[in-house]
């Protein structure tokens, strides 16, 4: 076989096919292609090879390995910038929350950084949200919208997807169907915030995904509100639950949604 | 003061690539573990590169390190390698022609027919350079200019690398119904 193509053009035929060209360049090119065999081939043979490839062969990260490099990623930060629930959590994933970030690079930055945060816990999440967990939570939020990691259940049935959480959790967690509020349920995972395993259900607003995270505390709380790197979150506790709604709907659907949802036996 | 919780953390901008970065580990090496360890070792350095990163494509960022780490680690196991890492253009075929029968592929179970396996093996088997090519694009979708940048290759290079991928899959499925 000659590796090379034959026609000066087939590489062209290609860069057409990934959508590198221009639309005179693509143009130009059809008119040679009407009439060049070599060309025409070479376009059924990128077609047949592009034909075999599909999504399953994405080497997706196994939840092991994952586990294991945030677990590196975790110890290779220095010592004195850990938090000190670091070392109780099960998963890493935890402690890369919030402010070290903006201070590790830097050893000298930390007292700032910490400072930063003793502020910002003043000012913003004072009462009820702890520091910390709001970022924890989007960003469980924005790993779960990887492809692959939203739901280990898929199930628009509760009655399906809630005794899937029997026994990976300490409790059992509230699945409430809210379809017909326009929010269907389309699934639920098991994820880790504050050092605890929680169950974490997934539902949908139009093309939009909005995981409710449940794990139980005691009391009541009333709904307060957040926002952070563009993601809303609505949380609350009732029913012996902390409940932390968030997506990237707008504000007053996710309200809207946490209203169903309390309103919801 | 800098804001704690804004989104330029390492978290915000090179975790969520982590896929990306196992699945190229994946296929640049020739097991599960040693993946992992490339992935792993890939993050860390990421990890310590990241105050340094100022580029807007950290997904091409991190995708470079993984391609380093793991051509890196090949250099240092050359020899336990069973594909040769080649600048020659028309290996594929003999490589083709000695297709492993991947049964002791841990990661086999993933992939639910057998023809995908069948792919899998294809592309598995083409020479480095192709294969790395192959799946920046097409498992990736990289453009052109994103694979050259990752693979340090002038993007005409690309371009023959890309079409010789696909050319010697396409021979190895004909091969394939043949059979």
């Amino acid at each position: 076989m000659t590796a090379m193509p034959d026609c000066n053009k087939v590489l062209l035929v290609q860069a057409e096919l990934d959508g590198e060209l221009g639309a005179a360049e693509a143009a130009s090119l059809a008119s040679h292609r009407a009439e060049c065999p070599i060309c025409q081939a070479a376009a059924a043979e990128l077609m047949q090879a592009r034909a075999l490839i599909c999504d399953d062969l994405y080497q997706r990260t196994p939840d092991e390995a994952r586990q294991r490099v945030m677990a590196a990623l975790d110890a290779a930060r220095p010592v004195q910038q850990r938090r000190p629930v670091a070392a109780a959590a099960p998963r890493s994933s935890q402690s890369w929350r919030g402010w070290w970030a903006s201070g590790w690079s830097n050893g000298a930055s930390f007292g700032l950084g910490a400072a930063c945060a003793a502020l910002l816990a003043f000012f913003l999440i004072v009462p009820a949200m702890p520091p910390g967990l709001t970022e924890e939570i989007v960003a469980g939020h924005v790993r779960a919208l990887q492809p692959g990691h939203l739901q280990d259940v898929a199930s628009e049935d509760r009655h399906t997807v809630k005794p899937w959480f029997d026994g990976k959790l300490d409790f059992a967690p509230p699945v409430k169907d809210l379809a017909a509020a326009r929010f269907p349920l389309t699934g639920g995972r098991l994820d880790y915030l504050g050092g605890r395993p929680v169950a974490a259900l997934v539902y949908q607003r139009d093309k939009h995904v909005i995981d409710l995270f449940v794990w139980p505390a005691a009391g009541a709380a009333p709904p307060q509100t957040a926002e952070r790197q563009g993601y809303n979150i609505v949380h609350w506790s009732q029913d012996g639950m902390n409940i932390w709604a968030v997506s990237d709907v707008e504000m007053a659907q996710l309200k809207e949604f946490a209203a169903d949802w309390r309103n919801t036996p | 003061m800098p804001d704690p919780l804004s989104s330029d953390t390492f978290e915000a901008v090179v975790l969520p690539h982590l896929d990306a970065a196992h699945n190229l580990a994946r296929w640049l090496m020739r097991d599960a573990a040693s993946a992992e360890d490339v992935l792993q070792e890939a993050m860390l350095r990421a990890l310590t590169y990241f105050p340094s990163f100022k580029g807007v494509n950290p997904r091409g960022w991190l995708l470079q390190i993984v391609r380093n780490t793991a051509y890196a680690s090949m250099n240092l196991n050359r020899g336990v390698e069973l594909v040769p890492m080649t600048n020659g253009s028309d290996e594929g075929d003999d490589v083709i022609a000695r297709l492993p029968s991947g049964e002791d592929d841990p990661e086999t179970t993933l992939i639910k027919t057998r023809e995908r396996e069948r792919v899998r093996q294809m592309i598995a088997a083409l020479p480095i350079e192709l294969r790395e090519t192959l799946v920046l694009r097409e498992l990736e979708e990289l453009s052109y200019k994103e694979i050259a940048d990752v693979t340090h290759t002038p993007i005409g290079t690309v371009m023959s690398r890309l079409w010789r991928a696909r050319r010697l899959l396409a021979q190895a499925a004909r091969r394939d119904e043949a059979a």
